[in-house]
């Protein structure tokens, strides 16, 4: 089993399980944009972000969508076939299943290479002004996607876990800040 | 005779999504019952007849295979066919859940017609909803 996966890999996956969960769930085509990496959040966010936690045998992750409101209701209408011109629970919940379905068959090509890897129940976050940090300072890995005007992004995270921690985690904590 | 379903899900999209499917689908179907995890749907087994279970694998509170199990182990219930519809993919899981007695098992994402064929193989019905 390889215990390493490189970034141009990652990126390979994250486009094949967006792809596949787009085009048949919602009847959506999408461009790809050019993938960068992270270390900083973007402050001050607005809109919609969701987060799932991986974890596996010496690693552990999170996976996280995030879009602006008005691309959310966009992809929960075509998810849901209703029209949605607000964030609502309806939206939330598209969302949240949305990033369970992505990250989840994208959980499915990492096994192949990692092994056996849990994952965690989506969490979902909207609003404005807003920023998101983990607690450990850490790089993402960020692949925009293009829904027509919708922008869509995937941001993954992997780390080793130290090799004597004990424990097992089901996704990396989150602090989240919310100001008016 | 119509069909009473249980769409077990934690996911209310995924719920409203099944259900839109199989009331599309050219099958004699009856009431649909939802449940969000395990103890709700053995809840509403106990209340009502139900023909056929679709349910999710990963759930809070009691997943689709501790659901799977409790209705395997239960004389009124075993018979019930229970078709596990789920991003879990992983080989493990995908043998654990026939060894237990899954009567059939749908990856998402998944189209209406996938949805369809497996309940069509089970029910007879023509498929083309």
């Amino acid at each position: 089993m390889e215990e390493i996966i490189d970034t141009a890999t990652i990126v390979m996956m994250v486009r094949h399980a967006t792809r596949e969960v787009l085009s048949t769930m919602l009847d959506l085509e999408t461009d790809s944009a050019e993938p960068y990496a992270e270390s900083i959040p973007p402050p001050n966010s607005e809109g919609v972000v969701s987060f799932v936690g991986l974890t596996g045998e010496r690693w552990a992750g999170t996976g996280c969508l995030r879009s602006s409101s008005v691309s959310a209701c966009h992809l929960a209408s075509r998810f849901l076939m209703a029209e949605y011109d607000s964030v609502n629970d309806d939206v939330l919940d598209a969302f949240a299943e949305l990033t369970n379905m992505i990250i989840g068959n994208l959980k499915n090509d990492i096994e192949q290479r990692l092994g056996p890897t849990g994952l965690s129940i989506p969490t979902v976050i909207h609003g404005k002004n807003f920023s998101t940090r983990s607690l450990k300072r850490e790089e993402w890995i960020v692949v925009p996607f293009h829904c027509g005007t919708d922008l869509l992004e995937i941001r993954m995270c992997l780390q080793q876990r130290e090799s004597n921690t004990p424990i097992v985690r089901y996704g990396e904590r989150q602090e989240f800040i919310l100001s008016a | 005779m119509p069909f009473d379903l249980l769409i077990v899900d934690d996911s209310a999209a995924i719920r409203k999504i099944l259900q839109r499917v199989l009331l599309k689908a050219e099958m004699p179907i009856g009431n649909i019952h939802e449940a969000g995890d395990g103890v709700e749907a053995l809840a509403v087994l106990k209340a009502n007849k139900i023909n056929f279970v679709l349910s999710d694998i990963n759930m809070p509170n009691m997943d689709g295979l501790q659901l799977l199990s409790r209705i395997r182990a239960n004389d009124e219930w075993k018979s019930i066919p229970v078709i596990l519809i789920t991003t879990e993919g992983s080989q493990t899981k995908v043998l654990e859940a026939a060894h237990m007695g899954a009567t059939g098992y749908v990856r998402k994402p998944f189209t209406p017609e996938q949805i369809n064929n497996v309940l069509a193989g089970l029910t007879g019905a023509n498929a083309n909803g």
